[in-house]
């Protein structure tokens, strides 16, 4: 498993290795039993079959018992896990904000500056140095700041990203943060997570699109990197003095 | 072998033909459904060939990518393959006709039209199907499919490059071949749809006096399950694909939302449609299509087994019951493939619960076939060597829909090589060795000789370790979180960076695996003229087909049978021999 950046990710982890142990535990048993019986039970050994066969209750006792587990799985852990995952959002004023908005073959980030408001777009006015169409001329859109294929975001606060496609789906695959959600378009989407760990330095961390999008799937890839508030801060103001 | 001789002495092929047919409507236009069996079997093993043999090219790239082709290279012509190298258009188109070719030209064609043809029948003692002009009909309506589908190779821009699956807006988008792939589709499954309402009219109308239901080989109730998921589930796709076309070549927007910009430029489009529309019907009918290509390998294996344990399966009844609710169930599962889409808790709730509740028959049915073990007399033939590698392979295949099938645990796993490992442990070392098994253990029957078996077990240990190679290292690198259908094979992602190392022994295992199947198709033609003889009854089996001539003639039993006892009656007490056959009447015991 990569690195774990998030701070649902170790819940997620941890419950995938259980899954694992049980699949496991189930192929094992199962399979020193089943190499048991090809050796006992070979014409050579027993060339004479019982017609009657086994009368244990184990194959019984086996399966109530994973299908006990799978319950145990599912109220004990995914539905729970879910629900926080899609419905436990964060209040926005308590969260960094940014739309992700998908594109063959790149990811344009969106953050609403200052004002906390994200400016009207057009498609209208969708161009080379405007993928997003934005309306500068919106007061919302004055202080708005657009990257491609670079997403910061500052540590130990919820991120909320508000997920978009301008063409065909992708999906917005953060391996590092147990974090993937398609971008559908005509839909936006919300998720959400909060990082835990800094990005060390000289290291990228990756987005992934995940969903076969076109010939240059195999490189759509955006960045992103987890700075300390105040570096982010500083970030931000980079990136607007550059708009 | 010499009881069979003793109690069925081989027949002489002196039965009667009906009037003597010209060599075109025998074996080309023919409604007979062992001819018809043949010829979907035979093609279905091509399209098997050709489809595996995409993916070998592929595997070269994720191996080696940017390197050229070796061999083949320079045959890929220069609009795919510049200088030998893949480029990533024609990866695409590679891998979405690999898909599509496996799954609806290949196995599916294999596994129903194949086996249910020219198995089913028989074992239920019947001349024939019930329409064996609607039969010939499925066949021709599928080589016309498959015909297609191989003609938009040639067309501008190429074959189909969006996936087996076709997600909009992309296929919307995407080049001419995806229209040829969408018409394509709409014969393939008109073919399917005839196939499925042949079987059901034939189970339900032909048996043979005394095969009541439940004494059905396993075999036929997998066929009867699998017809009706055709039947039910393909409509939605086939009305999905005409969708689809429409929005392609008639400016529609069934599946188009408003406000699309393609490459910058605004789509002119109506819009108000919706992507996931498409994936609901696509799913819809895709994940019955799971259960129509495993249940009829399963089948296979049953059969295969109860023949090769000397004993009667283990829980005849559970298996029973618990495919008919599978494929109940096979209709409320779909949407487990579409976690991510943005569900909701209610939804997920929903496909979660219903996706853990059909693990519960497939782990009866695996359980009943392990357990048929205990107490057996395993003869380990070539066709009982695949059915019993399937039983593992097809285990790891259903364990590692667990994760998958939880949405939480699907988060980090969805679209990466852990799911590609999961469905080809179903589909490759499970479906596809229970088909080879299939072929083994009934091609004396078809042909009245067996087939060779050093060259079976050469190709079986061969096969076996080699695609071991291929599919295991996926879990691992979908653990990773190697994302799937990467043109480079993700060699661009630092997350990537070490389990891409793994393609290039599993680019060379896949390569051994190509030529394994060597040992296969060389024994195939070798064994229809050379192979040893075998008797009427060339297993010693107990159902009904082994009691018609090897190869049967055409309306298949001199007498029409007459069945006395359940199907796998082996080693029954106070009887010498250790089969009793089906057609066996108890006088004669």
């Amino acid at each position: 498993m990569p690195i774990v950046a998030s701070e649902h990710g170790p819940q997620l982890d941890f419950y995938n290795a259980l899954v694992h142990l049980l699949m496991f535990a189930l192929f094992i048993g199962w399979g020193a039993y089943f190499v048991y019986a090809l050796y006992r039970f070979s014409a050579k050994r027993n060339p004479r079959a019982n017609y009657h066969g086994t009368k244990g209750k184990l194959g019984k006792q086996s399966e109530i018992a994973v299908a006990i587990v799978e319950v145990l799985f599912l109220v004990g852990f995914a539905f729970p896990a879910w629900a926080v995952r899609v419905n436990a959002f964060p209040a926005e004023s308590e969260a960094t904000v940014v739309r992700v908005i998908g594109e063959q073959f790149a990811w344009n980030i969106h953050y609403p500056g200052p004002d906390g408001r994200f400016g009207r777009t057009d498609i209208k006015l969708v161009d080379a140095s405007n993928p997003l169409g934005l309306d500068r001329r919106d007061a919302a859109a004055k202080d708005d700041i657009t990257t491609i294929n670079q997403l910061n975001l500052p540590i130990d606060r919820p991120v909320i990203v508000h997920l978009s496609s301008k063409d065909v789906i992708h999906s917005f695959g953060l391996p590092y943060f147990r974090v993937k959600q398609d971008a559908n378009p005509g839909m936006t989407i919300p998720v959400w997570f909060q990082p835990t760990m800094l990005t060390p330095e000289g290291e990228s961390w990756e987005i992934a699109c995940s969903q076969l999008c076109g010939l240059g799937h195999y490189r759509m890839r955006g960045f992103v990197t987890i700075q300390t508030r105040e570096q982010f801060e500083a970030w931000l103001k980079e990136q607007a003095a550059a708009q | 072998m010499e009881h069979a001789t003793a109690v069925h002495p081989p027949v002489a092929h002196h039965v009667e033909h009906a009037p003597e047919l010209g060599f075109w409507w025998k074996y080309v236009f023919s409604t007979d459904h062992k001819v018809i069996g043949i010829q979907y079997a035979i093609t279905g093993l091509l399209f098997l060939l050709f489809g595996f043999t995409l993916m070998a090219i592929m595997r070269w790239q994720l191996a080696y990518p940017g390197q050229p082709v070796p061999v083949i290279g320079a045959w890929l012509g220069a609009g795919n393959a510049s200088g030998g190298v893949i480029l990533p258009e024609f990866y695409n188109q590679l891998g979405a006709m690999h898909g599509t070719i496996m799954v609806f030209m290949g196995v599916v064609p294999l596994a129903v039209g194949g086996f249910g043809n020219f198995v089913m029948p028989l074992q239920i003692g019947a001349p024939d199907m019930a329409f064996p002009r609607i039969n010939m009909a499925s066949y021709w309506a599928y080589f016309v499919g498959g015909v297609v589908m191989l003609a938009s190779f040639f067309v501008p821009g190429g074959a189909a490059n969006s996936g087996w699956t076709s997600y909009v807006p992309l296929a919307v988008t995407a080049t001419t071949g995806q229209t040829w792939w969408l018409l394509g589709m709409v014969f393939l499954i008109t073919s399917s749809l005839l196939g499925s309402l042949n079987f059901i009219v034939t189970i339900f109308q032909l048996r043979a006096p005394g095969l009541t239901f439940m004494r059905l080989p396993i075999f036929v109730w997998m066929q009867l399950v699998t017809a009706y998921l055709l039947l039910l589930a393909f409509p939605p796709l086939e009305a999905a694909a005409i969708l689809q076309l429409m929005d392609r070549v008639a400016g529609t927007s069934f599946f188009l939302p408003s406000g699309l910009v393609v490459s910058g430029q605004v789509v002119q489009i109506s819009g108000g449609g919706n992507p996931l529309l498409w994936q609901h019907l696509f799913w819809f009918l895709a994940h019955p299509e799971v259960y129509v290509l495993i249940l009829p390998g399963m089948g296979i294996v049953a059969e295969v087994l109860a023949n090769n344990i000397r004993k009667p399966l283990w829980g005849y009844k559970p298996i029973v019951y618990s495919v008919v609710f599978l494929g109940f169930m096979s209709f409320v599962v779909w949407a487990h493939h579409m976690f991510l889409t943005g569900m909701g808790t209610t939804m997920s709730a929903f496909f979660q619960t219903t996706t853990m509740i059909i693990s519960i028959p497939s782990v009866i049915i695996l359980t009943s076939l392990f357990l048929s073990l205990w107490g057996a007399s395993i003869r380990f033939t070539t066709p009982m060597l695949f059915a019993l590698a399937f039983l593992p392979m097809f285990g790891i295949g259903g364990l590692t829909g667990l994760p998958l099938g939880l949405a939480p645990t699907d988060i980090h796993l969805h679209d990466t090589y852990y799911v590609i490992g999961h469905f080809h442990y179903v589909v490759a070392p499970g479906t596809l060795f229970a088909l080879f098994a299939g072929i083994y253990y009934w091609f004396p029957k078809a042909t009245g000789r067996y087939m060779n078996d050093l060259l079976g077990k050469i190709h079986f240990w061969g096969s076996f370790v080699a695609i071991n190679i291929v599919f295991f290292p996926m879990f691992i690198q979908g653990l990773a979180g190697m994302n799937r259908r990467l043109y480079d094979g993700g060699i661009q992602y630092a997350h990537a960076q070490e389990t891409a190392k793994l393609h290039v022994p599993m680019g060379y295992a896949t390569f051994a695996l190509w030529f394994f199947q060597l040992f296969f198709i060389v024994n195939f033609f070798w064994s229809i003229k050379k192979g040893r003889q075998a008797p009427q009854n060339a297993w010693d089996a107990t159902t009904l087909e082994w009691s018609a001539p090897s190869p049967p003639p055409h309306g298949n039993f001199p007498e029409p049978p007459v069945v006395y006892r359940d199907p796998y009656e082996y080693s029954v007490p106070g009887h010498p021999a250790d089969f009793t056959p089906q057609f066996q009447s108890d006088k004669k015991a």
